[in-house]
């Protein structure tokens, strides 16, 4: 019995079971996951939480329904890979020994990176919206809030899903609209970028749209500490700015289990061949989402994307076969850019996001890099096609490979 | 692809006058590619930070982060700020005639 041996049961991990399990002979092939918790989030949703768009309930639902039968599902946190050794072992004890690992352990905030960001503030005026407790949390604080400065901060790159920050800073803008009291609030976007996103032309075209939101934008502010008792946050370079309502989005980093293991970078996350998926130093192991290295989004439309190159990858490495170097760094990301609209971006390592046409078979084009209510219709979509199609590993209209159709160069 | 001359020696540099070779590099150079980006003096940990990135460059093939020069060079965040004003990762490696560190997405 040969054992696949899946680390993560998240939007990456739980792709790959559904994707291999009906392919792989189960006379010669044993399917197991790990992951340390019940819950499967529906992170795309927590962005919609602080406005009382999304209830915790609507972004959580049992791990255990998105397996496919005969795919052995541990719950369990992980303490050491032994990679020399083709062998887990668990927290509860246990040992998995594989012949093919996955590594799917994804990425998570770290507040404690950053000096003062858990000090007395923290869930008082500050807030985090990329777990389910913070963006709760702020819910119920935004829902009686008077108004004042409120500054997002990203505090350092990476980090996941790069464009959920603006997002929140453009549905805060609508929210606070809604609510009557924008005039009241001051919106701040302090970002280490040179910009309000990461390449160019996205950047340019975002950028005007803070402006146009009456959102301040402060560029290449390297968060070093925040001084919680006086309300500031401070850079390296000892400027300071001041907030009544810190949003932080803190140090992202890849899992603990990958530190203890050996295979992680300074924030752990795991050298990979950028086209292939394999971990680099190793031929058994593969890496796929959050988890990797790599200079591409860490975003559930990557992760779905690389699952189509990593699933064709397998099936070669078991066969003996050349992997190929296929997966290209695509993304394709819905901007919710407020007011009942959104903005999509699609793009790979060598193609920035350029406006243009997005065609989906059966569903129509979709406006690239400008605002219409069919791209907001888009994303708010997703969250079905997430629970039922995604995750089960169905075909979606759209392919692991970017596609230049549509795209138009300035 | 442009050019510059530096310590007597010419070699390419992209448009915003990094150097493309990182061999093309002699420790000659690094004062006056420090002196393009507003730093006019190399002291000791000037030279620990770029000899560390050198050493990083040449070992791994990748650009250290700030966080791994704190980490593994021993260099603190802040002081690196100090010694390398606005954007230390990306200064540092000017003067130590490495590539632009690449950025994230």
């Amino acid at each position: 019995m040969k054992k696949l041996l899946i680390l993560g049961g998240g939007t990456a991990g739980t792709m790959m079971a559904n994707k291999l399990a009906p392919v792989l002979d189960k006379n010669e092939w044993q399917i197991t996951v790990v992951d340390q918790e019940e819950t499967h989030y529906y992170q795309p949703g927590f962005l919609f939480i602080p406005f009382g768009i999304y209830t915790r309930e609507d972004v959580i639902k049992p791990r255990h329904d998105f397996f496919p039968s005969g795919v052995e599902v541990i719950i369990s946190p992980i303490e050491v890979i032994e990679p020399d050794a083709n062998r887990v072992k668990l927290s509860n004890g246990r040992v998995l020994n594989y012949d093919y690992l996955i590594i799917a352990t994804g990425s998570h905030i770290e507040p404690e990176e950053t000096e003062g960001l858990k000090d007395g503030g923290w869930r008082e005026n500050i807030f985090d919206f990329y777990t389910l407790d913070g963006a709760v949390a702020l819910s119920n604080y935004l829902k009686y809030w008077k108004g004042g400065k409120m500054v997002v901060n990203i505090v350092e790159m990476p980090i996941k899903c790069p464009v959920a920050p603006l997002e929140f800073v453009f549905l805060a803008d609508w929210w606070f609209t809604e609510q009557g009291i924008r005039d009241k609030v001051e919106i701040e976007y302090v970002t280490p970028l040179p910009g309000a996103f990461t390449k160019p032309i996205a950047s340019r075209f975002l950028g005007q749209f803070l402006e146009k939101k009456n959102i301040k934008l402060t560029p290449e502010f390297s968060t070093g500490r925040v001084d919680s008792g006086r309300n500031k946050i401070i850079s390296w370079d000892e400027k300071e700015i001041d907030y009544d309502l810190l949003v932080t989005i803190p140090t992202n980093m890849g899992s603990e289990v990958i530190a203890r293991s050996g295979l992680g970078d300074d924030l752990n996350f795991i050298p990979t061949d950028p086209h292939t998926l394999m971990a680099k130093g190793y031929d058994n192991i593969f890496v796929i989402g959050d988890a990797t290295d790599l200079p591409s989004s860490k975003a559930g439309s990557v992760a779905h994307f690389e699952a189509e190159v990593l699933f064709e990858n397998f099936l070669r490495k078991i066969e003996g076969r050349e992997l190929l170097p296929k997966f290209d760094g695509h993304a394709n990301c819905f901007i919710e850019s407020g007011f009942g609209k959104g903005i999509l971006i699609d793009f790979n390592y060598d193609v920035e996001p350029l406006p243009g046409k997005f065609p989906l078979p059966g569903v129509g084009p979709f406006s690239l890099l400008q605002e219409t209510r069919m791209n907001h219709w888009g994303k708010m979509m997703f969250r079905w096609v997430y629970w039922n199609l995604l995750l089960k590993g169905a075909e979606l209209p759209i392919e692991a490979e970017m596609n230049m159709a549509g795209k138009m160069r300035a | 692809m442009a050019t510059k001359t530096l310590a007597g020696k010419t070699v390419e540099v992209d448009e915003e006058g990094f150097l493309v070779n990182p061999d093309d590099w002699t420790e000659e150079m690094a004062p006056l590619l420090a002196e393009q980006v507003g730093i006019y003096e190399l002291t000791d940990r000037h030279w620990e930070v770029i000899r560390f990135m050198r050493k990083e460059y040449k070992e791994r093939g990748q650009i250290p982060t700030v966080r791994r020069i704190k980490n593994v060079g021993g260099i603190p965040t802040k002081e690196l700020y100090e010694l390398f004003p606005e954007g230390p990762a990306k200064k540092a490696a000017y003067i130590a005639g490495l590539g632009k560190p690449q950025g994230c997405v």
